[in-house]
């Protein structure tokens, strides 16, 4: 009897012990957590101007937005929750219009009040920019006719038209809310200044090196955020970033670590390093120029893509560079992209590899282009273009071609790619919150969507997409996004994916409350992070 | 540096005539017996030259061949020095490589020193305001850094092999130039140059039959010293990502990316290109270095 | 002398021109758009009108030789113009990176110094003996052995040692701090690249002290004082080593200059907010602002070390010194 009571007494104490670590645990205050970012520095802080990830990773946790993808779940493509608004509208006007409630006591960091007529500056700029300042995103905004602020604490977006891809687009990382009153006197001042609402205060930038931030105790979400303040540091080179996490010198980075990095962290150590894996809503793609011989005829195009065998070695790519998924031009994680059974119908996804290099062979040799040579435009990028490149090259060697690289730094590369001064250039194509009806528009010919290097027409496949954009219908809209996808990849083989980027984040296991998102530009704020230590 | 008097050069060339001609072979014996350190150096860099030319049937495997199946191994009898993180055999890529190695290397200083010769020499015998306008855009071209240089050619001419021919050879050709231009200038003193003007001898005639080979001695280490610093250029761009771009097999790129990337687990990747750098300079440097010794008349009575 | 004085410093101002109008045209020769980089880099959209806009703002519209003589005149002014990047002056971008360049140069300067003049001259003093084989051996390989490479094994070695004697892996640190402010700190980041840096300094210098060494004490006057039977110490340090140092010292010289070309791998490797890196990264931004007066500050220093060492050897001289 008494061992019984021993044992029950032992075990009660042991599962007292053991039940903390399996309940949900509650956020620790205090600590600063210092983290890397992959960049040199960010050319400005003014989030509306610029598209890098830099200005994201330095300055987001210092704003607020007005809705964003939910921070407890944002690996979900269609979770948007509010940020300054008090709870998420219906459309009403035939799904044209769009009224926000604003949050009341909401104050910008110098103590200013923050208030509808902040909100309605804020996207005035971003959907309608002003003389002389550049909206980055402003083409996502096409369907918006008009945002104002009708009373204090409400905003009201008027659309043009209904479509499903307004309010993804909306959740716009970049979309951050700046004071009216300095708008009105200095459109430039937020790219050099930091001046927000968000859940910390800047606390000092030195150029190149780092920046940092405290905790905003006025923060309107109660309670957070967590961390006392963070340190952001530079670093552009890799293997810096995985020493520093290493030594801990930084808990962790936000873009993505490539598979040897992560292994050799966590082979040294163990538990003392946690990592979250995710899609990436960003892949490589080969876009041929379609005004150079002979790549205007669609059975080179093709036998490109057919020679690819993607399938088998995306497994073996994924362990040396940042990819992993195949899949077709919609993000794999989203309900509008293509099933495996969908895919294998399309030229560069047909499960037998030695039928589709035949079809290759076959094709080139009808369009006379057998043994052909040419030149692939690469970005001076090491992960993970450069390896894509270095796969690819194999690949088409294996039908004969004979591919030599041509890499340009960022620069170059863009003004190459403008003056269509390539013969097949190794592209990409990023975007931010998962929004596939907008993401495809890259496959838009150059007169409708800028950042398409084609060089080609077609109407026909504007006419598709249009069809798809206005379609309030959210069953038709995958059938006709099927119909786009092989329009694009098969009939016409505009371009070719490769397989889709994938993001690994190895970080200290102290860090919690982050989670990984498709995305690096989104759920930056940092505000439900918090430190074990 | 020390570079022979003027007179001992004429009076060697003087001497020439009466002396009996010793063959090739035998300058080289006498060389390597003199200088054992620098005949050490000459056989690294010829074992070196014989990878490099015999690298298609001595290399195992096609260094450009991606192997999924065998990636990041180490060195084991498959693979002598391991595979990088494509598979690929390191040892069939240092093979190859060694061709980049000994272009590069040795176009660059050949064209460059050839260059900077001519260029040196004619400006020392011409003189007066040519020149001085010459030594000024040398002062200029001095000026930059060899990589600062060599990095904006490259930005503007794009990456890939000939492009860095050229971006490591034009900064050469001046320092190339300035060292010869000092000796031809103490030559050009010499009475027997304005005699042969007044015999009629054309320019070119006493550029390339007299100044030429009298300032061979410092010409020749600055070559073999130009191999060594253009294979170390290479490579510096190449880790800039500015150099040779994949899948060419080249030791400066095997150096960059994937060798920091897989230091610690899979060092071999970056350990035998840095191995294969530094002994190919080695070597040329513990050549020309007893290259200098050897050709310098003061310390030859040793 | 004076005369001598006046025409070296004469001469540095055609150099010092030429070197701005080589580097004004570099750059623009240089294809790509520095408006389209900003706007473009994540993949966004640009639309032209910003580009035109963003070209106005930097005065990209203007024509070349405005914007090159704008430029001219801007360095004798000391205003290198705001960087076509960030917005920001140009000399703030250099200067919060400035001090950590010439640390680590210094460093490696003072690291070399320390080791080269002693090893070289023992090794001339014991020319031919194994001694003098063992340093020239060790000075070439700090030659061959590409610094990049130098570098990422020492960072290696450091995390691996210190794990195998600690447990946890230590690394240098990876923000910079003031030498006043925490000195340990900021040396324990400006060590390891000095160092690796230093020995290829080093290297060079140790040869250079050798050779220098090797020609002086074959000089006649040397024969001549160990004939007086002085000691060999008295000789070497009086007669021999002062002589020789000149071209060693002209050789420090010029190699100081040349290091702040070295930087700019260095400072990769070891991730350093210094003024190499900053150079490779306004090249592949195109800031032509910012890469203008950097190069111009590399040449600055090269042209004013060399007019330096120049008049040392003049002063030295007394052929030139009493003329």
């Amino acid at each position: 009897m008494k061992k019984i009571t021993m044992l029950l007494a032992v075990s009660m104490i042991a599962a007292a012990f053991a039940a903390p670590a399996n309940a949900a645990e509650t956020p620790k205050r205090g600590g600063i957590l210092t983290y890397m970012i992959p960049a040199d520095a960010p050319p400005s802080f003014d989030g509306h101007r610029e598209t890098t990830y830099a200005t994201v990773h330095a300055a987001a946790p210092f704003y607020s937005v007005l809705i964003r993808v939910n921070p407890e779940n944002p690996s979900s493509t269609t979770d948007f929750v509010c940020d300054l608004c008090t709870e998420m509208p219906k459309p009403t006007d035939d799904g044209r219009t769009y009224t926000f409630k604003i949050r009341q006591g909401v104050k910008f960091h110098d103590g200013s009040p923050l208030t509808a007529a902040d909100v309605a500056a804020s996207w005035q700029e971003i959907v309608h920019p002003s003389e002389g300042v550049s909206s980055a995103r402003e083409s996502y905004f096409v369907m918006v006719d008009k945002v104002e602020a009708t009373d204090s604490s409400t905003v009201v977006f008027h659309l043009k038209y209904t479509t499903q891809a307004f309010l993804p687009a909306l959740a716009d990382p970049y979309a951050w809310i700046y004071e009216k009153k300095i708008l009105d006197q200095d459109p430039h001042w937020y790219e050099k200044n930091i001046m927000g609402s968000g859940p910390f205060k800047f606390d000092g930038y030195e150029a190149g090196q780092s920046i940092k931030g405290v905790r905003n105790p006025d923060y309107y979400h109660k309670g957070q955020p967590y961390l006392d303040g963070f340190v952001g540091i530079f670093a552009a080179k890799q293997a810096v970033r995985v020493d520093a996490i290493r030594a801990d010198r930084a808990a962790m980075e936000f873009r993505g670590l490539p598979p040897s990095a992560v292994d050799q962290l966590e082979k040294e150590l163990g538990d003392k390093i946690a990592v979250q894996k995710s899609d990436w809503n960003c892949g490589n793609l080969v876009t041929p120029n379609h005004k150079k011989k002979p790549f205007d005829d669609v059975r080179v195009r093709r036998a490109l893509a057919l020679a690819i065998d993607a399938w088998h070695d995306a497994p073996a790519l994924s362990k040396i560079a940042t990819v992993h998924t195949v899949g077709g031009i919609v993000f794999p994680g989203s309900p509008l992209a293509a099933t495996q059974e969908e895919l294998e119908k399309i030229a560069g996804f047909w499960p037998d590899i030695d039928k589709s290099r035949a079809e290759a062979k076959r094709l080139l040799k009808e369009a006379g282009a057998e043994g052909l040579s040419f030149v692939l435009l690469n970005r001076n990028v090491d992960q993970p273009y450069k390896y894509v490149a270095t796969w690819l090259i194999d690949e088409w060697s294996k039908i004969g071609l004979k591919v030599t690289q041509r890499v340009l730094p960022t620069g170059p590369f863009f003004e190459a790619l403008r003056n269509n001064d390539f013969d097949v250039t190794l592209d990409f194509n990023c975007q931010g919150v998962v929004n596939p009806l907008l993401d495809v528009g890259k496959f838009l010919p150059h007169t409708v969507y800028t950042e398409n290097y084609g060089n080609y027409e077609d109407q026909k496949e504007i006419d598709l997409y249009q069809k798809m954009l206005h379609e309030p219908d959210e069953k038709k809209v995958r059938a006709e996004m099927r119909d786009f996808e092989t329009y694009v990849l098969d009939t016409e083989t505009h371009m070719i994916m490769t397989p889709w980027w994938y993001r690994v984040i190895p970080y200290r296991s102290y860090v919690k409350g982050w989670k990984i998102s498709p995305s690096h530009y989104i759920n930056q704020d940092l505000a439900n992070v918090w430190l074990d230590k | 540096m020390s570079t022979a008097s003027p007179v001992d050069s004429v009076s060697a060339l003087a001497e020439d005539g009466r002396r009996p001609r010793r063959t090739v072979l035998e300058h080289i014996l006498s060389f390597s017996v003199t200088q054992p350190l620098g005949a050490f150096g000459m056989i690294l860099v010829l074992l070196m030259a014989i990878a490099a030319v015999s690298a298609p049937w001595l290399a195992p495997y096609d260094p450009t061949a991606n192997d999924f199946a065998a990636m990041t191994e180490g060195p084991s009898w498959g693979h002598l020095m391991g595979t990088d993180q494509f598979g690929r055999d390191v040892l069939s890529r240092i093979l190859f490589g060694a061709q980049t190695a000994m272009i590069v290397g040795f176009t660059c200083a050949l064209v460059g020193g050839i260059a900077g010769l001519v260029l040196g020499v004619g400006s020392a015998y011409f003189g007066g305001s040519i020149d001085l306008v010459f030594q000024r855009v040398l002062d200029v071209l001095m000026a930059f850094p060899l990589i600062i240089l060599a990095l904006a050619v490259v930005a503007i001419f794009g990456t890939g092999v000939h492009n860095v021919i050229a971006a490591i050879t034009i900064p050469l050709i001046p320092r190339c130039a300035r060292v010869v231009r000092s000796s031809a200038l103490s030559i050009r003193e010499v009475p027997y140059v304005d005699a042969a003007r007044a015999c009629g001898f054309s320019h070119a005639r006493i550029i390339f039959r007299h100044m030429i080979p009298n300032v061979m001695a410092p010409f020749l280490i600055v070559i073999t010293a130009f191999v060594g610093q253009a294979i170390l250029a290479e490579a510096s761009l190449s880790y800039l990502g500015l150099g040779v771009q994949e899948p060419t097999p080249a030791w400066g790129l095997m150096l960059q990316g994937g060798a920091e990337e897989y230091a610690t687990t899979a060092p071999w990747i970056a350990v035998f290109p840095g191995l294969a750098i530094a002994l190919t300079v080695f070597g040329i440097s513990l050549f020309g270095d007893a290259l200098r010794d050897a050709l310098d008349p003061k310390l030859r009575g040793r | 002398m004076y005369r001598y004085i006046a025409n070296r410093l004469l001469l540095t101002i055609p150099t010092l021109v030429g070197a701005a109008a080589l580097v004004f045209a570099l750059m623009r020769l240089i294809p790509g758009d520095i408006c389209v980089v900003r706007l473009a880099s994540g993949g966004g959209t640009f639309d032209p009108h910003s580009v035109a806009v963003c070209h106005a703002e930097l005065g990209l519209d203007r024509p070349m030789i405005v914007q090159f003589l704008d430029f001219l005149l801007g360095i004798f002014r000391f205003d290198f113009g705001l960087s076509m990047w960030t917005g920001k002056p140009v000399s703030s971008e250099i200067a919060t990176r400035l001090p950590i360049s010439i640390e680590v140069a210094l460093l490696a300067t003072v690291v070399a110094i320390a080791f080269a003049i002693p090893l070289g001259t023992i090794s001339a003093l014991k020319q031919n003996t194994w001694i003098d084989s063992v340093v020239r051996t060790v000075a070439i390989a700090g030659i061959a052995t590409p610094s990049f490479w130098l570098g990422i094994v020492v960072l290696i070695a450091i995390l691996d040692v210190t794990n195998l004697v600690s447990g946890s892996p230590w690394m240098p640190p990876i923000d910079y701090v003031p030498l006043w402010k925490d000195p340990i700190r900021n040396l324990s980041m400006a060590f390891w690249p000095a160092v690796t840096v230093g020995y290829r300094y080093s290297a060079v210098t140790m040869r250079m002290t050798r050779s220098a060494m090797l020609e002086v004490m074959r000089e006649d006057y040397i024969r001549t004082a160990r004939a007086k039977g002085l000691l060999d110490r008295i000789v070497i340090n009086r007669h021999a080593l002062k002589n020789a140092l000149l071209p060693v010292v002209t050789l420090i010289g010029i190699e100081f200059a040349f290091l702040i070309g070295g930087l700019v791998v260095t400072e990769q490797v070891f991730n350093l907010n210094g003024i190499g890196r900053l150079f490779v990264l306004s090249v592949q931004n195109q800031d032509y602002t910012l890469t203008q007066a950097l190069v111009m500050l590399v040449v600055t220093v090269f042209v004013v070390t060399n007019l330096l060492v120049d008049l040392l050897y003049a002063w030295l001289d007394p052929r030139i010194r009493f003329a």
